[in-house]
């Protein structure tokens, strides 16, 4: 193993490059184009960064990797960083997309480049120390503390009704979170640590599961979110700006599934099967009634933001039979969706950009005028509606796989919301895409510029390979899976 | 003869107000006598870092670990206004010599409420210290709130120590003694008398912290008081008064906690849930700040209610975390200065990211700190304080905490949104607030890089309690 560590470095990167940019201080285009530039190099450099994780990362081993121990505040609670196979694909995740995040605001942000740019950054440092963190305290303040620049993305840069999002999107998940800190701080005194891996294999009482979990369960649901606490998502994406509704779609709301994986399930196995079908039935619900409402639509970053409420239920769905297969689906489908929904959203933004409006009705036989677009919208439509041969198929398959082995009835009510993920999804890619063009102001739309195709192009080459090959995928995440899912039998045993 | 040692850094600081006080008479330089000022407080710092710990005068007096730590960071807060003073006292109308003079007096009380281990060195302190706030208050003469203030201050001030020396007489009828560790040995569990000086005691205290239901000279001496002053009631009193507090409760009546505990417990409760609901209505900076100091000192009560080691250990923090998020507050709230008029409507602050970003991108990160959102220095503080609660099993306490720390979010946010999301006003002057950026910057990177290192904090209050418990 390295000496060197990666993992704070990955996590500092960011806060280097908000020094230097806090050093550039002219206002003018000159200067804001440099930030820009300086802020995507940065960023670009975490990614290769991320990606020599990848190459040094031992597939064999299902243990923590590249561990980072300090003593911190005090004994018990430790600057403890670590990655496993569950949690190294979403750190590259959140280095590839923030770069691709930057690229695509560099037309639209306006005023405010700055502040803009460093509140990204400083976002891309909270999520990757959420997803290396091993310990609560530690975890806490990185998942709390991306609200502050995500309430400043929504609230500076979003649509009309911003302000009205921002404070949804901050208190909604900030009243779910303060449980888990009253759960964390309880655990803490408890057990005398809030070591991950000293917790994972501690027992809790079945009455303390049952409390934590909720605890726990109320941050996380609020945050993935699940029905019935899924409102502030629509909201928040309708009215961010586009990279920030990628980023909210794309990282964010894995936070919280990731979250659920590692710890609801790690620490509390008997309240999460005493659970399992309360989630069972949320999450059914969630994703038939969202798919439902996402077909009513008019607003095209509506109709997305609802269909990620449906896929984060087959998330939980999977997660939540504690079978290997519907882990490691869903860790895929969190894949894949962080993948696709963030293309989708970007593709809500080249013609948001074009047009200045969401509304599904003032578009339709954008074909003609922008081939290049219609084939990459396409290729996301479908890896949402889970075609085979994409990404969006493979998670789904091992979750409805993983479900029908624990319940049949609510495999079948979960397949129905495949149906309708390809009724809305077509339907919307229809009335956009295809139809004649009649509309006046239409006839101005280009096609995707150098810029917009090199956003797209690393996106769509990876849902396909995920899609036709999620051999080397599946890889990294099986042996970290199959260790969680053996320690819950032990511990449920 | 002998005990004269232990109060020196007190004496010190009288010679040096009587001196000024006098030169001041004949030398005109304002500016010349705050920084003298400024400089004996920086020397009392040092004497009280060389001073012996003992206990004088008959044990009336005690210097130890605790009063040390709390004398720091009384004086910390006095410096800090003074150099509030300098950089606004021609603008608002507060020219005179006597401000640093008083403060330095009100410090002195201040010193005395932390060493204090009797009712009457505990009573003198305190008068000295509430009668200078109350001139200090009404500093402003030409201006109707600031008098409004003063008076308001006084009398409502007068009347808690009224109370306050009524509880200290009922003690001492019941207890026959005035020293709290004699208290404590004579003390009489089933005493009816002593427990109503307690609660008389208490509210007097508690009008001193400004804790619900004894808050409501707060918000109108806040704003009506000159901002200099405002930040200092914010910074030092509330210190001193919370470590009195602390040593009235903890050496004289520790073995009956449980009669005083569900007091404690019931005003920090009605603090935090009463400011968080009155703040969001507010329109004016400084009443918003009252009203946020009140919900503090709910937090901080916490750790007292505790009635543990972790409990003032975890006060401590919050004190210390909360007098730096204070004096950032307070410089930053002078620096809305604009055509040689100062600004203290939340409306005012309208859009001023687009004139002053990196100004900005500091308060509204103090902003988040004073709602406990991580990374951040503020929820350090609730965390230790939540740290304490559950460990002496008062959960409610934990969780309306937490609830009240969702619903105060709201109105910090509200003054970010304001400074971010609404449209842009008239810029801000820069010049004059030189001086305040010695306050502004260093508190504010403090705040934020508090994560990084937490543990000088830690250690520090760990250091102080050790002579409480």
């Amino acid at each position: 193993m390295s000496e060197i560590p990666i993992l704070s470095i990955l996590i500092f990167i960011p806060v280097v490059g908000i020094f230097f940019m806090l050093l550039i201080r002219n206002n003018d285009d000159q200067s804001s184009q440099n930030l820009k530039h300086t802020a995507l190099w940065i960023a670009f450099l975490n990614f290769i960064i991320s990606l020599s994780l990848l190459f040094s990362f031992d597939l064999n081993n299902p243990d923590f990797q590249f561990v980072e121990k300090y003593a911190w505040i005090e004994s018990g609670i430790s600057y403890h960083l670590g990655i496993d196979g569950v949690s190294i694909l979403f750190v590259i995740l959140t280095t590839m997309l923030v770069p691709i995040c930057i690229l695509a605001s560099y037309e639209s942000i306006k005023f405010s480049v700055k502040e803009y740019l460093i509140s990204f950054l400083a976002l891309e440092t909270f999520m990757i120390g959420v997803f290396c963190s091993l310990d609560l305290v530690l975890f806490y303040l990185f998942f709390e503390g991306g609200l502050i620049p995500m309430f400043l993305i929504i609230g500076i840069w979003g649509g009309e009704r911003r302000v009205y999002s921002t404070f949804k999107f901050f208190l909604y998940t900030l009243a779910g979170s303060v449980f888990m800190l009253l759960a964390i701080i309880y655990i803490f005194i408890s057990t005398g640590t809030t070591d991950v891996e000293t917790l994972l294999v501690y027992n809790f009482t079945t009455n303390e599961q049952l409390i934590l979990w909720i605890a726990f369960f109320t941050s996380f649901m609020v945050k993935i979110p699940m029905w019935p606490f899924h409102t502030w998502l629509p909201d928040a994406h309708v009215e961010a700006p586009t990279a920030g509704s990628v980023i909210l779609a794309g990282v964010l709301l894995k936070m919280a599934g990731y979250g659920f994986i590692r710890f609801s399930i790690g620490f509390f196995p008997d309240a999460s099967e005493f659970f399992a079908p309360f989630i069972f039935s949320l999450s059914v619900i969630a994703i038939i009634v969202t798919s439902l409402i996402a077909l009513v639509q008019e607003d095209m970053k509506k109709l997305i933001a609802y269909s990620s409420v449906a896929h984060m239920g087959f998330v939980t769905l999977g997660i939540f039979t504690f079978t290997v297969q519907g882990i490691e689906g869903g860790i895929i489908q969190m894949i894949s969706h962080g993948i696709v929904s963030a293309a989708l959203f970007l593709c809500v933004g080249v013609v948001y950009d074009r047009l200045h409006t969401r509304e599904i009705a003032r578009y339709g036989g954008l074909v003609s005028k922008m081939p290049f677009y219609s084939f990459s919208f396409m290729i996301f439509i479908l890896a949402s509606l889970g075609l085979p041969g994409t990404s969006g198929f493979v998670g789904e398959f091992l979750v409805l796989l993983s479900i029908f082995s624990v319940n049949t009835y609510f495999a079948i009510f979960a397949t129905t919301g495949v149906v309708l993920a390809a009724t809305y999804s077509l339907w919307l890619y229809r009335r956009i895409i295809f139809g004649a063009l009649i509309k006046d102001d239409l006839s101005e739309m280009f096609d995707l510029t150098r810029r917009e195709i090199i956003i797209f192009l690393p996106l769509i080459i990876l849902t396909i390979f995920i899609g036709l090959y999620p051999k080397p995928i599946i890889n990294i995440i099986e042996p970290s899976t199959e260790k969680i899912v053996n320690q819950i039998k032990m511990k449920l045993d | 003869m002998l005990s004269l040692v232990y109060i020196l850094p007190e004496i010190f600081l009288f010679i040096v107000a009587t001196v000024l006080l006098v030169t001041g008479l004949f030398l005109k330089n304002i500016k010349l006598i705050n920084l003298l000022t400024i400089c004996s407080l920086l020397v009392t710092v040092i004497l009280i870092l060389n001073q012996p710990f003992q206990s004088a005068f008959l044990n009336s007096f005690v210097v130890d670990e605790f009063s040390l730590v709390l004398k720091v960071m009384i004086l910390i807060g006095s410096i800090a206004s003074l150099i509030m003073f300098v950089s606004s006292k021609d603008d608002l109308n507060i020219n005179i010599y006597e401000f640093p003079i008083l403060i330095i007096f009100s410090t002195i009380g201040m010193m005395v409420m932390v060493s204090a281990n009797d009712l009457l060195a505990m009573f003198i302190g305190l008068e000295l210290q509430s009668l200078s706030l109350y001139v200090l208050a009404a500093l402003n003469r030409n201006s109707l709130l600031s008098s409004e203030a003063g008076i308001k201050y006084f009398i409502l001030g007068a009347l808690s120590s009224g109370l306050l020396l009524f509880g200290i007489s009922y003690i001492y009828g019941f207890s026959g003694n005035t020293n709290f560790n004699l208290i404590a040995v004579n003390i009489n569990p089933e005493s009816l008398g002593l427990i109503i000086g307690i609660v008389f005691v208490l509210a007097g205290l508690a009008f001193k912290v400004s804790a619900v239901p004894f808050h409501m000279w707060t918000p109108d001496v806040y704003q009506g008081a000159p901002t200099p002053i405002t930040g200092f009631f914010a910074l030092a009193p509330k210190i001193a008064a919370m470590g009195l507090l602390v040593r009235f409760l903890f050496n004289s009546f520790g073995e009956i906690y449980i009669d005083w505990q569900q007091i404690i417990f019931f005003i920090s409760i009605a603090s935090m849930m009463l400011a968080a609901f009155a703040a969001i209505a507010q329109t004016n900076l400084k009443r918003l700040m009252a009203y946020s100091s009140i919900g503090h000192i709910g937090y901080a009560l916490i750790g007292v209610a505790c009635f543990t080691d972790e409990g003032l250990r975890s006060l401590l923090i919050y004190l210390m975390i909360y007098l730096i998020m204070n004096i950032a507050v307070f410089a930053f709230l002078l620096s809305l200065k604009r055509n040689d008029g100062y600004f203290e409507n939340i409306s005012d602050l309208s859009g001023m990211h687009k004139n002053h970003p990196l100004r900005t991108m500091l308060i509204a990160l103090i902003m988040f700190s004073l709602a406990g959102i991580p990374p951040l220095a503020g929820f350090f503080g609730k965390f230790y304080i939540f740290v304490a609660a559950i460990k002496s099993e008062m959960l409610f306490l934990a969780i309306i905490g937490v609830v009240a720390s969702v619903i105060s979010a709201f109105y910090y946010l509200r003054i970010v949104k304001i400074m971010y999301f609404d449209e842009p006003k008239e810029e801000f002057d820069g010049s004059s607030i030189k001086s305040l950026n010695l306050l502004y910057y260093p508190s504010s990177i403090l705040i934020i890089i508090f994560f990084i290192y937490p543990s000088p904090v830690i250690n520090i209050s760990e250091y102080a309690i050790q002579s409480i418990i």
